[in-house]
């Protein structure tokens, strides 16, 4: 089953753009990451899903349930993590845990607590004396305290110090192992490589790859650096030329025998052929339009 | 009944300040009846004989010399404004501070409904505004007993249950502004509580706007009109009531469906 489902959403702020005609499923139990840079409609689409805002056009379901109809029902099972954690002022941490679980219904005391000692979260602290990153803390907490069968966080790691940031995805991992899925939306890519298995791309507001982590990273480009003289006027498929003094790199999606047959012509010192990593793709689907590598 | 809760406590600094200082001052007010009363004929000649701003405060139809008289008056002035504006204070901002404050992410992510979440949230300004009101009329009819003067019951419960209506209809008329707002509602909720003060003034020193009286719920909250009549005028009130149960519908109309930012 899907763990979610948005088909053909479309989403205007008046006549600004939010989404348009986004399609996207993330399977039950994946770590799914959905990358994007600022304003690319990432946070239009998950406040879309927890029923903040309502489409435009187009609909979303999560397991199964519509997000409009079924709103309670799901948002019992969302953990949901914003990127800016907001709290009441004057209220201890332990009370605004003990509030979202209140309006949970549910007695998440003893998780609470568990979350606090591994965050290192001080629960006697007011919420407005607390530092960026400690305020975040307190979100992941009240996301994840009610051990929700699906997390959406929304970048999550921003003001989280490096030690922190392994410890949360530590926390995601078991939850992902013990059967929750995971949408992770940030523009951190390390971030999306090293934990998630599949992945969206958004750009403008429209989906431009959605595919696993691996293939997203392994696509026929390659990173193509030599040393030496070289003429590659006559080639095509390079991009992200880069000259130094005896040298030159780059992105190579061609074909790999017009390759060859020009540097066969030339004199070289050394070749190096690699892979790019997600990085490098990410930028190219941002400064091209939506055609893949 | 988690957010009634949380709610009452996120305004409880507001609410023990408002109490208070109506209370006090309304207190202060009736211990200076006594002292008063003895120079009062004088007085009230001067205050009868000042034109319209006489006719705006209803001082022309009202004795400064009898308690209900200067009550009703003083009453006017303290427990009226001061009641209005933190009626609608309170109920100006308890949807909008959500949004405001940037913790509407945080509670309309919980399962709970919107409509839950208004009904829940108009509950909690009902009750304060409830509380408020029982514990001035407390405290008032409290300070009247300890100047060893006669009550007038029937005159002081109509004008307290008067006031009462009128913190109502400013709280469901401010209600349903607060659904629209994203912020600055503070403002708002003063500039309507003032507004229609303003207009009960103009309402009674010109004849020509007297049709003010059934806008503003000033109108049947007025001293003189009330102890002279015995009675509130049913017209108004119907009218001010309507008022304010369409501002509670408009907010569940409009919050429902709203986009949260």
């Amino acid at each position: 089953m899907d763990a979610i489902k948005i088909m053909k959403l479309t989403k205007y702020y008046g006549k600004h753009r939010g989404i348009i005609d986004l399609d996207l499923s993330v399977k039950k139990g994946d770590f799914f990451g959905f990358i994007g840079p600022n304003g690319a409609g990432k946070s239009t689409t998950i406040r879309t899903l927890l029923g903040l805002i309502s489409p435009t056009e187009g609909s979303t379901q999560i397991f199964g349930m519509d997000a409009v109809e079924d709103k309670q029902a799901i948002l019992h099972k969302v953990g949901y993590l914003p990127s800016e954690a907001a709290f009441y002022s004057g209220m201890k941490v332990k009370d605004v845990l003990k509030l979202s679980a209140g309006l949970r219904k549910k007695d998440c005391g003893a998780e609470a607590k568990l979350l606090c000692e591994r965050l290192q979260l001080d629960t006697a602290r007011k919420v407005e004396e607390l530092s960026f990153g400690n305020r975040k803390k307190v979100a992941i907490v009240c996301a994840l305290q009610h051990c929700p069968e699906l997390l959406i966080l929304d970048e999550p790691t921003s003001g989280l110090d490096p030690l922190m940031q392994k410890e949360f995805f530590d926390i995601l991992q078991e939850r992902n192992k013990q059967g929750a899925t995971v949408f992770l939306s940030s523009h951190v890519l390390s971030e999306i490589q090293r934990n998630c298995t599949r992945a969206a791309i958004i750009r403008d507001g429209r989906i431009i790859a959605c595919d696993s982590v691996d293939s997203l990273a392994r696509t026929s480009a390659k990173r193509i650096t030599i040393h030496g003289q070289v003429d590659l006027d006559k080639l095509d498929g390079v991009r992200d030329r880069k000259d130094s003094m005896d040298s030159v790199s780059f992105l190579y999606s061609g074909d790999i025998h017009d390759l060859l047959q020009v540097l066969s012509a030339c004199q070289l010192s050394d070749l190096t052929i690699t892979e790019p990593d997600l990085e490098e793709i990410f930028l190219h689907y941002y400064e091209k339009d939506g055609d893949t590598v | 009944m988690t957010i009634v809760k949380h709610e009452l406590k996120q305004g409880k600094t507001s609410f023990l300040i408002w109490t208070s200082s109506i209370g006090f001052l309304l207190a202060i007010c009736v211990f200076l009846f006594p002292e008063m009363k003895g120079e009062m004929d004088g007085i009230s000649e001067t205050f009868a004989s000042m034109g319209s701003f006489t006719a705006a405060f209803g001082m022309d139809r009202l004795n400064f010399g009898t308690l209900i008289g200067f009550y009703a008056i003083e009453c006017g002035n303290v427990l009226g404004l001061g009641g209005a504006f933190y009626a609608a204070l309170c109920a100006v901002s308890i949807l909008t501070k959500e949004e405001k404050d940037k913790t509407a992410e945080f509670l309309l992510t919980h399962p709970i409904s919107r409509t839950k979440i208004i009904t829940e949230k108009l509950i909690a300004v009902l009750i304060q505004i409830t509380a408020m009101n029982l514990i001035i009329y407390a405290l008032s009819v409290g300070s009247m007993t300890m100047i060893g003067e006669e009550i007038p019951w029937k005159e002081v419960n109509l004008l307290h249950f008067a006031y009462y209506l009128l913190q109502m209809e400013l709280a469901g008329i401010c209600f349903g502004i607060s659904a629209f707002l994203r912020k600055g509602s503070i403002g708002v909720g003063l500039g309507i509580a003032i507004m229609m003060y303003f207009l009960n003034l103009i309402a009674n020193i010109a004849e020509v706007a007297k049709y003010l009286k059934y806008i503003t719920p000033f109108g049947y909250c007025d001293g003189a009109d009330i102890v002279s009549n015995g009675c509130l005028n049913s017209t108004m009130v119907a009218i001010g009531m309507t008022m304010g149960i369409v501002g509670i519908s408009v907010a569940y109309l409009h919050y429902t469906r709203k986009d949260i930012h």
